[in-house]
């Protein structure tokens, strides 16, 4: 820090001269960084405030008339089983997608490659879930069945099957495909950047090209991997439209995937509620989304730590 | 290597020296062993009543087995690995690529059906069946997303600025971490804010336009703050320390040499920040809404915007289900379309109006 202290700060006798102008430029600049602080700390107590109604009133005020606990827990639930269907999907899939762009697929290929998986990232949400309710979902109920009738000994699978496809499952797939950019974008940021000399040094030793990243690809980018996949999941935890339009929601606590029946998610339930909701059903929602805002909070903080902890090291290279 | 029995095909003596090259698979066999085993997946899925995704799963299964036993019985275990994770790899891609190709296909197919005049034209105005447009949605999602754009990239740029030319120590530290941060607000959070906001402000029943654009700029901020952070700091100190040295203020330095140089990565970073919320739906739908008329005005009342009337189409069709149906997927595919255009004009500009180098 001191050493780059001596541009920015100019020495004792120049700050005399001081122009107002670069007072006011610095300030506005500063005032700027400042606000974007301010708008986050706005956030929190904004939604803090609105929701505070929903915290104190007595339980039979909130819808479904059961206490606030009793409706926000099966929408945690919910979001959280849909995030995680859609990491388990998407984190491999995404690593291999990375690895075949920077290090299988040829490399004009795969600079277009790269550029129209960045541009599914770019798709908006509602045309996903255009999508996952006009294609996907048909497509699945035959695995639906199968399921039913083959798995139903596992709880997820337990049954019985939706004709509809709308089902978590499937929001789940939806999920993954809308952040499987996101993952292999990171993922393929930090095997790109693997160090060449360690990458050469294995293949000179005779390696294969798989144990060339095994050894030098791999445990180099591991931890960016694992921030790309939380930065994933932060994403699917918040992902609204998709899963307000594909999903038929709305029933408490379960865990089966494939039924009709499924728990809403936190998200979801806040867009299809809103327009309608009035009095302490709007501060409820806001509740709801104060714990969705907390948890991607945590979750994003825990993933950006990660990445920064990585460029420290990262430097030293 | 203690099963190969097959000599390699085309070979006399292996020659015997320090790289022995004697076992390798002819260069298309890989190939051909995987297309034969999909063939094969055909196979069985016709025995089980064909259907394409079987056909797909059999015969991906059934293809990287065969390259891979192929390739442990002439080349030995570890080039077998190296080619089942070929195989697994490339696969991983194909697979994430059937959803792509699939979603543009079913957006072009059913949205180019009402991508006529009429749609950018007419408003849904007392219209209850068959015709009216988006034409309102399209005045509305511009305005809004225009003056999200002049609250984020005033703030946005600012910010940059602060953290490339002038921060230092905790303050900057914090401000990088927490932008970073706040790229992860669930889009749905950041309308409930701007809901709070005007409610506290104006009352329970205030709808504008200006809601949706708070909403946006909350979920703008960041982008906008990491893309121009990105490129004010590839312009070389050379050029600042020049302009101090003949005497210019380090305001004007930054105005009129660090921003000029690099406008074109600004223009870029601007550009992708407006595709990434131009199709943003939840935060517009909790406060913008939607009207069927044409609404100009976004301090005062409901507007439509593109995503939400694309939403509220396919979800609650009235009794010509089909035709708002056909209105849904119409907009979805504009949507599509004016995403990719962002995009594409993101290129250009950083393209043409790229500092020149050399003179």
């Amino acid at each position: 820090m001191t050493a780059t202290k001596a541009p920015t700060e100019p020495p004792q006798q120049q700050r005399a001269v001081r122009r107002p102008g670069d007072r006011i430029f610095a300030g506005g600049a500063k005032g700027s960084g400042i606000f974007i602080l301010v708008v986050l700390a706005g956030v929190a107590a904004f939604l803090i405030s609105e929701a505070i109604p929903a915290l104190t009133a007595p339980a039979e005020d909130i819808p479904d008339g059961e206490g606030l606990a009793a409706y926000i827990g099966p929408l945690i639930l919910g979001t959280l089983l849909g995030a995680i269907i859609a990491l388990l999907v998407a984190t491999p899939l995404a690593v291999g997608i990375a690895l075949y762009v920077t290090y299988y697929a040829p490399r004009r290929f795969a600079a277009v490659m790269g550029y129209v998986i960045d541009l599914l990232a770019a798709i908006p949400s509602v045309v996903y879930g255009f999508w996952g309710l006009a294609v996907l979902a048909p497509t699945l109920v035959p695995f639906h069945v199968w399921a039913a009738d083959n798995l139903s000994w596992i709880p997820f699978f337990a049954g019985p099957a939706s004709t509809s496809g709308r089902t978590m499952l499937t929001v789940g797939l939806v999920l993954a495909v809308m952040i499987l950019p996101i993952i292999s974008a990171i993922a393929r940021e930090v095997f790109s950047q693997a160090p060449a000399l360690h990458r050469e040094a294995a293949l000179a030793l005779g390696a294969t090209r798989w144990e060339m990243i095994k050894m030098a690809v791999l445990p180099y980018g591991k931890s960016g991997v694992i921030a790309g996949a939380m930065l994933g999941l932060g994403r699917a935890l918040g992902e609204t439209m998709a899963v307000a339009i594909i999903l038929s929601g709305g029933a408490g606590a379960t865990v089966n995937l494939i039924s009709n029946s499924n728990p809403s998610t936190i998200a979801s339930n806040i867009a299809l509620r809103f327009p309608e909701a009035t009095g302490i059903g709007v501060n409820t929602l806001i509740a709801s989304g104060l714990v969705l805002f907390v948890i991607t909070l945590a979750v994003n903080m825990i993933a950006r730590w990660i990445v920064n902890r990585r460029a420290d090291f990262s430097g030293a290279n | 290597m203690s099963t190969a029995t097959q000599p390699a095909p085309g070979t006399t003596a292996p020659q015997r020296g320090p790289v022995r090259i004697d076992r390798r698979l002819p260069r298309l066999a890989p190939l051909g062993l995987y297309l034969a085993g999909i063939t094969l997946g055909a196979g069985v899925s016709a025995l089980t009543g064909f259907s394409v995704t079987s056909t797909v799963v059999y015969g991906v299964i059934l293809g990287t087995l065969a390259v891979y036993v192929a390739s442990r019985a002439v080349e030995g275990r570890r080039k077998a690995s190296d080619r089942l994770v070929t195989c697994l790899v490339t696969t991983a891609f194909g697979i994430a690529m059937i959803p792509l190709v699939s979603l543009v296909y079913t957006v072009l197919d059913k949205g180019l059906e009402r991508l006529d005049a009429d749609f950018f034209s007419m408003s849904m105005f007392r219209v209850v069946g068959e015709g009216g447009g988006a034409y309102h949605a399209i005045v509305g999602t511009v305005i809004i997303t225009l003056l999200a754009t002049l609250i984020s990239v005033p703030i946005g740029l600012m910010t940059a600025i602060y953290l490339v030319e002038y921060g230092t120590g905790r303050l900057k530290r914090g401000i990088t971490f927490f932008v970073d941060v706040m790229t992860g607000i669930p889009s749905i959070v950041a309308g409930l804010f701007a809901f709070a906001l005007f409610t506290l402000l104006f009352g329970n029943d205030f709808r504008a336009g200006v809601m949706g654009a708070v909403a946006l700029s909350v979920l703008m901020i960041p982008v906008v703050v990491r893309s121009c952070e990105e490129v004010l700091k590839l312009v070389p100190n050379e050029l600042r320390e020049a302009s101090y040295a003949l005497g210019v203020p380090k305001w004007r330095t930054v105005v009129k040499v660090v921003l000029p140089t690099a406008i074109a990565g600004l223009g870029t970073g601007v550009t992708l920040s407006v595709a990434r919320v131009v199709g943003e739906t939840a935060p517009l739908l909790i406060t913008v809404g939607l009207i069927t008329g044409t609404n100009f005005n976004p301090f005062d009342g409901r507007m439509a915007t593109l995503p939400v009337f694309a939403y509220y189409q396919l979800t609650q069709p009235g009794t010509a289900t089909q035709a708002f149906i056909d209105r849904a997927w119409t907009a979805a595919l504009l949507l599509i379309i004016l995403v990719m255009a962002l995009n594409v004009v993101a290129r250009l500009i950083s393209r043409f109006f790229a500092p020149k180098t050399g003179r």
